[in-house]
């Protein structure tokens, strides 16, 4: 297995090219208000489709993480250790990320504030975050 | 609803490695086992509800299962549930034998991720596969880190279910692992995926495993047909980090329905049979459950104990940690076992068994309750 390349789409386009326009954009739901990822046609709240794509401040808090170990594809044996977590945005859209500054996850916590930072991989802007106040 | 249909019939496949053997051959030796087991012939199953393969999901594939077993069922289908599937087949064959559509059913799952591929554990997750998240095991141990985090929790609080099945697989002799397991063992683990260690993950086995249902008025050995006396579900659905509460899922549903159908108080239970494929899944869903408050299942398994002599003797052949990594029905099988006096450590006069089964990340649940046989 190589880098898993996204499969753009009409849908999620405009968050690939977000990225690559150095923004972190979400979707959000001009029915009843509702902020998500992962791009959807419908608002998994209220299932309109009258939605619009909007930036995010790139702020966030981390709800928990995980560290790899063990490479589950060629391509990640570089990376190792790695960890993937879960943030939410202040805006209320999650996402799957790496902390670029985590210390191999000991200095990641619930809760903790972490800020946006674009990192291109593989020619690809992948929306990636840093501790912004490190202990 | 309550006690009118009875599991009359279980069998099962040596578990472990089954190098070269067909998945499908897996599911007719078991099978066979099973509708003999019940005192049926063959052609009086008139449903086979299939569990989809994690190793090979295809198309028509309850079908291709009908067709080896010669039966041209009233119903047949292949269901993709993960993990929590074999308990909701087992649900959905009860419904039509209550509605008078079929008499007997027969539920199967087999598969050989062990000798064969195990890529589907260790997937690629969607769009999020760009970020390096892949395999089955990582999305348990975001959950496991959500819950050492929040509740500050010693890892001992997760090994003792492992080295409590690991204890009860090694008393059975059917058991894929039989070595058993210390504290001090578990805590020396190496790690896949922090904050995994390598014993919170359960086996990978192949195997294959069947039981028969039917009208308990109609079972040819009433004094073996275990009666269903509670049902649940609750399909969780999202994505681990998009739940609203990353600790908590629709399980707490699943049994609450089961619990008020069979009309019981989680004091009454003599023994349960929790889904184990991580630690972690045990103690989720024993407070899910009601039967530890939150964050204290752990602590509560290591002051009281989860043995036969233990507050709730819990997977006593050694749950899918132990006795095989096989997707459910093996829970559902040894529960059969206890309630009939037929398990190799045997919960003394056993009155009503709980066991549950869950998929995905978390994200499918059923529930089953049993009795005793009349």
């Amino acid at each position: 297995m190589s880098f898993p390349v996204p499969e753009i789409t009409d849908v999620n386009r405009p968050y690939w090219d977000g990225l690559a326009a150095g923004e972190l954009r979400y979707q959000h739901c001009k029915c009843c208000g509702n902020n998500w990822l992962p791009a959807r046609e419908h608002c998994p709240q209220c299932l309109s489709p009258d939605r619009e794509w909007r930036a995010s401040s790139g702020k966030g808090t981390i709800l928990s993480w995980v560290v790899y170990r063990h490479a589950y594809a060629p391509h990640l044996a570089d990376r190792l250790p790695y960890d993937v977590t879960a943030v939410e945005l202040d805006e209320g859209a999650r996402l799957l990320t790496n902390i670029v500054n985590g210390d191999e996850g000991r200095k990641l916590s619930v809760g903790a504030r972490v800020a946006l930072c674009i990192e291109n991989e593989e020619g690809v802007s992948l929306p990636r975050f840093k501790l912004t106040d490190p202990k | 609803m309550r006690g009118k249909v009875s599991i009359t019939g279980v069998g099962h496949t040596t578990w472990g490695k089954h190098p070269g053997r067909d998945r499908v051959a897996l599911i007719v030796e078991a099978a066979a086992k099973a509708i003999a087991d019940a005192g049926l012939e063959k052609d009086e199953i008139d449903a086979v509800l299939v569990k989809q393969p994690n190793s090979a999901p295809g198309i028509l594939y309850g079908q291709k299962v009908a067709e080896a077993l010669g039966l041209r069922p009233t119903i047949g289908l292949n269901l993709d549930q993960g993990g929590a599937a074999c308990t909701s087949l087992l649900q959905y064959g009860s419904l039509a034998i209550e509605a008078g559509m079929i008499k007997n059913a027969l539920i199967v799952y087999g598969d050989t991720p062990r000798t064969g591929s195990r890529a589907a554990l260790h997937r690629p997750r969607g769009d999020d596969a760009i970020m390096g998240w892949y395999s089955v095991a990582a999305g348990y141990a975001m959950i496991h880190q959500a819950y050492q985090q929040r509740y500050s929790s010693a890892p001992e609080e997760f090994g003792i279910f492992a080295v409590q099945m690991r204890a009860n697989g090694a008393e059975n002799p059917n058991a894929h692992l039989r070595s058993p397991l210390t504290m001090d063992e578990y805590l020396a683990g190496g790690k896949l995926i922090d904050p995994l260690r390598k014993d919170d993950f359960c086996l990978v086995s192949d195997g294959a495993a069947a039981i028969v249902i039917g009208a308990t008025a109609d079972a040819r050995d009433r004094s073996r047909a275990v009666p269903l006396l509670g049902m649940g579900q609750g399909q969780e659905s999202w994505e681990v980090h998009l739940r609203p509460d990353i600790l908590r899922t629709k399980a707490e549903d699943s049994a609450n329905m089961a619990f008020k159908m069979a009309g019981i108080d989680r004091k009454d239970l003599s023994f349960a049979q929790i889904y184990d494929c991580f630690t972690v899944t045990v103690l989720q869903t024993l407070e899910d459950y009601g039967l530890a408050p939150r964050g204290t299942a752990g602590k509560k398994a290591l002051a009281e104990g989860i043995g036969l002599d233990g507050w709730l003797p819990l997977n006593t052949s050694g749950g899918l940690l132990s006795e095989s990594g096989t997707p459910g029905l093996q829970l559902i099988i040894e529960g059969v076992r206890q309630m009939r006096g037929e398990a190799t450590l045997q919960v003394k006069d056993p009155r009503f068994g709980l066991i549950t089964n869950q998929g995905g990340t978390m994200h499918t649940h059923a529930t089953i309750i049993v009795g005793q046989p009349s």
